[in-house]
């Protein structure tokens, strides 16, 4: 998974850094992620994982980094569990 | 009394890819329907007054410093009063945080370029409201 996220950051993040070279604990915001390409990021991400993110988790934590949004995601995935 | 003051500035492009990548689902996910009847013509909607409005929310979410609190896009509206006259329109759990900081009397100013625009939002804040902003000090 984390490499999705990685690519799904590469393609919609609008980073100023090499998404390769990324850490999972890297601040994507620091790394020069804007507010609307995190939308695009959170979308993106919906879109390849089939889930939403509802409004409770439209944060600046839930972006920060491919290790939160791991964390985020995996969240949605036990609330979600597929049947 | 203090103020506060918010600008952002947005990509008319990245909203233009927005819109091509996600389509519907980016539109009314993060703006309101009176926002995307402000910015439709008739002949389709103008990218960069979407933008501009993007840049206002995010202009805000500068001045409200919501720490990690949720907030959506949504609840933080563009309203159009006619020819260089909008102002903000806050609703739900963002509106109560704007009320818990103090933040009233908000003034907004946008503008937009065919590259770019961008949005200023200044408020004013009560200081007997901010007692545990430590940006405001005693």
């Amino acid at each position: 998974m984390t490499e999705e996220i990685r690519q799904i950051i590469a393609d919609h993040g609008r980073l100023s850094v090499d998404a390769t070279s990324l850490a999972p604990d890297t601040d994507l915001y620091l790394a020069g992620m804007t507010s609307h390409a995190s939308v695009n990021v959170m979308l993106a991400l919906e879109d390849h994982f089939d889930v939403e993110f509802p409004d409770s988790m439209l944060k600046r934590s839930v972006f920060e980094s491919i290790a939160a949004i791991e964390a985020a995601l995996g969240q949605l995935h036990a609330d979600s569990p597929v049947s | 009394m203090a103020r506060r003051i918010g600008i952002d500035l947005v990509s008319v492009n990245a909203v233009r890819e927005s819109i091509s990548q996600h389509g519907d689902r980016y539109l009314k996910r993060f703006y309101t329907e009176d926002e995307l009847d402000d910015c439709d013509t008739g002949d389709g909607l103008v990218l960069s007054r979407l933008a501009a409005r993007f840049a206002a929310k995010e202009a805000f979410l500068k001045v409200l410093r919501p720490g990690d609190e949720a907030i959506s896009w949504r609840s933080v509206g563009v309203v159009r009063h006619g020819p260089g006259s909008v102002s903000l329109e806050l609703s739900g759990r963002t509106a109560e945080l704007a009320s818990e900081a103090g933040l009233h009397d908000l003034e907004l100013s946008i503008c937009h370029e065919s590259d770019y625009a961008s949005a200023v939002v200044i408020a004013e804040v009560d200081l007997r409201n901010a007692g545990d902003d430590p940006m405001m000090g005693p």
